[in-house]
């Protein structure tokens, strides 16, 4: 019987394995927050928030990138949210077994896992020099709305697959056509594993840096965007911009401008989690 | 005949709920006996204790003991694999390994170490006959085991327990996703079975443990109601819930 | 009535055109990959592209053999898979086999946490907390290098792996393991000789998944593993992965339809055969394996 107690050792030594791994994980991510917290929490104060950028570190701040951030974020919002939950309906609902439906399902599985860089370069030759945007604030959104998109279907569609077929037979008992059964039931039942896919979506919108640099962002700009044709920056590109000079300064400066878009990617994942246990606990019936 | 499973006031909880009260029981060696009772009533709960198949559900909790072969089995030092080789388990629904037919078989001896193939080999034919199944798979040893009908694959479940060589095999309603052409021949095999083994079989269908039974236990709320021989549990009941649930007024 | 039907089919067909939209997604990038690409071709010999062990196109001396920027590419996901795919999978087989409900489910949202980490984040600590870090103790580390990339990218992908590969685990009957337990096995025999290779298939999508995001993985690389295109497996040099490369350019003032221009887009079509043959495979595994459990 020593070959049952060997047995038994390796089980509980691959206990300890299995929790240090897990550990070193969460260690991983609790070093990085530490370090940057270090980094960059002194730095961060009201003029930061306020300031436009500069040439001397101390005096820049991070007014250009957050108010960009917060332009593409909302661009990409008008932009991704009809198109991805439309598109999330016809396929979870109209068409199941079409050929084109199932030409889409496999081609956005495909889109899901093309590198984000790629993304730029359509947008590059798409919106930048056909339509003639150039490197501005629309042409940043699209490019960052189709990358998004298969995200925002998915989600949709899976949440709509959760409503129970109870739901829309009562409904269509009553007499009501396809698209009021959709749009009175079903979307109102879906709503909750709908939202989440969107802050998860844009969470991953806003944290993008590539395809921007792709698309010609610049890492400049010295004055806040007011149309959507207006040049700009963002925040993950400010970072990248302030850690790839030599100066210590602007690392710090990085570190700081990374707490505020940590925080808001944090506090964006945060809620999509919050939502998909209440709603989950919801759908049990 | 000696006893081979006692249990001394069983008590189980999950979490704060009591689903088993006090239960105490003998169970003789080489014998058949069969478990009934309403759903909910804490027999397969029961029945799992044991072999502590449920050690991993983490809301369970017991007190009292359990013994087997006259030794406590839930005391800190016994070693549970080493329990489940001589208390093994038939379940519910079929649940092959998504593996040969023969790795099904041979999956005990190789988790105990077993590497001497010629022993393997004969292990797994011999079970294979004693399961009454061998004339069906000996040509197809290595095909997928989730190839074989249902029937078939709980035979085949039924094998691969008795290729570890227990001595007490535990049924937990065994024939319930089966049609009566694969239950009779699994009641057939049990009935074969109790020459080597002890069978505890846990059952929604009274004709069944009636048929092959030679004790049978009724539990009601978590309470062992009554616990005779089968034929004194049909005819005879002691209890009014007993009578009312044989005629089929509840359950 | 009439009117009810003309809008619903309007409404339909308003949908499928989102629908379509993803299609033209792709259709649009093969379109601008392709036609760029060549342009680049018709000026650059593809032999030159694939057997050429140099790339210099921005510089006076021109050269455009792609393996340089292959090998960085390749070195740094080794480097990130090989961190990866053990800690992925043994976290995963913990959570799934061992851990107590209540531990995995408070973990795995955290550990998801580190996948929502714009990539831009995972470049500064590796250039200013693992680089250094190496550099302590590992002789010959430049300041830009493979290893501090790969290994940063590979934690970042430790959730891709473990959260799938925990998904496809969860995903297999219950029954299954009492079968393995009720017999006498330990809960890592039961994990390693049942569960692992029944959920095989999910374990290798998740793998799978990993290493094409590591391909395409720019950030990381672009800002810790530097701009050199050479051609070397020593993980303390400096290398230059193709999406680097694209940065490289891209922040530069390449004037747009040059020849500097287009090795972009040959670069990234690159980047997207590997991706996209990647993904299919990983997708036709994922449907066969649906089949098999459903």
């Amino acid at each position: 019987m020593s070959k049952l107690k060997t047995n038994r050792l390796i089980d509980s030594a691959f206990k300890y394995v299995g929790i240090a791994c897990t550990l070193f994980g969460l260690a991983m991510l609790g070093i990085f927050i530490g370090d940057i917290l270090i980094k960059g929490l002194m730095r961060i104060d009201w003029d930061f928030i306020t300031s436009l950028p500069s040439r001397k570190a101390s005096k820049a701040g991070i007014l250009t990138a957050w108010t960009g951030t917060a332009w593409i974020l909302g661009l990409t919002s008008i932009i991704a949210i009809p198109l991805g939950i439309s598109a999330g309906i016809y396929l979870e609902e109209y068409g199941k077994k079409s050929r084109l439906a199932s030409l889409i399902e496999v081609n956005i599985a495909n889109l899901a896992g093309i590198p984000s860089i790629i993304y730029g370069l359509l947008g590059l030759e798409i919106f930048v020099r056909v339509l003639n945007f150039g490197g501005s604030l629309i042409a940043g959104a699209l490019t960052l709305s189709l990358l998004i998109l298969p995200i925002i279907i998915v989600g949709t569609r899976e949440a709509i697959k959760a409503v129970p077929t109870s739901l829309r037979e009562a409904s269509y008992g009553l007499g009501a056509t396809k698209w009021q059964t959709i749009w009175h039931q079903v979307l109102p039942a879906a709503s909750g594993g709908i939202l989440t896919g969107i802050i998860l979506a844009l969470s991953r919108a806003i944290g993008e840096t590539a395809p921007l640099i792709v698309i010609g962002a610049l890492a400049y700009v010295p004055f806040v965007a007011h149309s959507p044709f207006d040049e700009f920056t963002v925040l993950p590109m400010q970072i990248f911009n302030w850690v790839s000079r030599p100066q210590h300064e602007f690392l710090v400066n990085g570190a700081a401008a990374i707490i505020i878009l940590l925080l808001i990617t944090f506090v964006m994942n945060g809620i999509a989690l919050y939502l998909r246990n209440k709603w989950q606990k919801k759908i049990k019936w | 005949m000696k006893n081979i499973i006692e249990t001394k006031d069983v008590n189980v909880f999950y979490d704060t709920n009591h689903v088993l009260k006090d239960i105490t029981m003998d169970i003789k060696e080489h014998s058949v006996t069969a478990f009934i009772g309403p759903s909910g009533c804490g027999k397969s709960t029961f029945i799992r204790c044991l072999n502590r198949m449920n050690d991993y559900i983490e809301s369970f909790s017991m007190k009292g003991q359990v013994l087997i072969d006259g030794k406590d089995i839930y005391k800190k030092k016994v070693r549970v694999e080493e329990l489940r080789q001589k208390v093994g388990m038939v379940f519910q629904k079929p649940n092959p390994f998504p593996k040969s037919i023969f790795e099904n078989v041979a999956y005990g001896l190789h988790i105990q170490g077993e590497t001497d193939k010629q022993l393997i080999a004969e292990r797994v034919e011999k079970s294979l006959h004693r399961s009454a199944l061998w004339k069906e798979v000996k040509d197809i040893l290595h095909k997928s085991a989730l190839s074989l009908s249902g029937g078939q694959q709980q035979r085949l479940c039924i094998a691969r327990t008795l290729a570890v060589k227990p001595s007490v095999i535990l049924m937990d309603e065994p024939a319930s996703a089966l049609d009566p052409i694969s239950t009779a021949k699994i009641e057939e095999l049990i009935l074969e079975l109790k020459q080597h083994y002890t069978i505890v079989i846990v059952t929604h269908n009274m004709q069944q443990a009636s048929r092959i039974s030679d004790r049978t236990a009724f539990f009601y709320m978590g309470d062992l109601i009554e616990y005779d021989k089968t034929k004194d549990i049909f005819t005879n009941p002691k209890k009014k819930e007993t009578e009312n649930y044989i005629s089929g007024r509840f359950g | 009535m009439k009117l009810k039907r003309t809008a619903e089919k309007v409404i339909e067909s308003g949908l499928a055109l989102s629908g379509l939209i993803t299609l033209l997604t792709t259709l649009g990038i093969i379109w601008v990959l392709v036609t760029e690409s060549i342009g680049f071709f018709s000026e650059v010999s593809i032999v030159d592209f694939l057997f050429d062990t140099q790339w210099t196109p921005l510089f006076t001396q021109k050269h455009y053999g792609i393996l340089p920027l292959l090998s960085g590419t390749f070195l740094t996901t080794s480097i990130a898979i090989l961190v990866a795919v053990p800690l992925g999978v043994i976290i995963a087989v913990y959570l799934s086999e061992y851990a107590p409900y209540k531990f995995r489910i408070t973990v795995k949202p955290l550990l998801e946490l580190l996948a929502a980490v714009p990539t831009v984040v995972y470049g500064f600590f590796a250039l200013t907390v693992v680089t250094p870090f190496l550099q302590s103790f590992i002789p010959g580390v430049s300041t830009f290098n493979a290893l501090s990339a790969g290994l940063v990218m590979g934690i970042m992908i430790i959730p891709m792996i473990s959260s799938l590969s925990e998904d496809a685990l969860q995903a297999l009957p219950k029954s299954l393991r009492e079968a393995s337990f009720g017999m006498g096995a330990t809960r890592f025999q039961t994990a390693f000789k049942v569960a692992v290779p029944a959920a095989s298939s999910g374990i290798i999508v998740s793998v799978i998944l990993a290493i094409a995001r590591a391909i395409g993985e720019t950030m990381v690389v672009a800002m810790a593993a530097g701009q050199q295109p050479q051609l070397t497996l020593d993980p303390r040099e400096g290398v230059e992965t193709i999406t680097a490369y694209i940065v490289q350019v891209s922040l530069g003032d390449v004037p747009h339809g040059s020849l500097a221009y287009k090795t972009i887009f040959a670069a990234g079509i690159t980047l997207f055969a590997f991706t996209f043959l990647l993904n299919n495979i990983s997708y036709w595994l994922k449907k066969k394996y649906q089949e098999k459990y459903e």
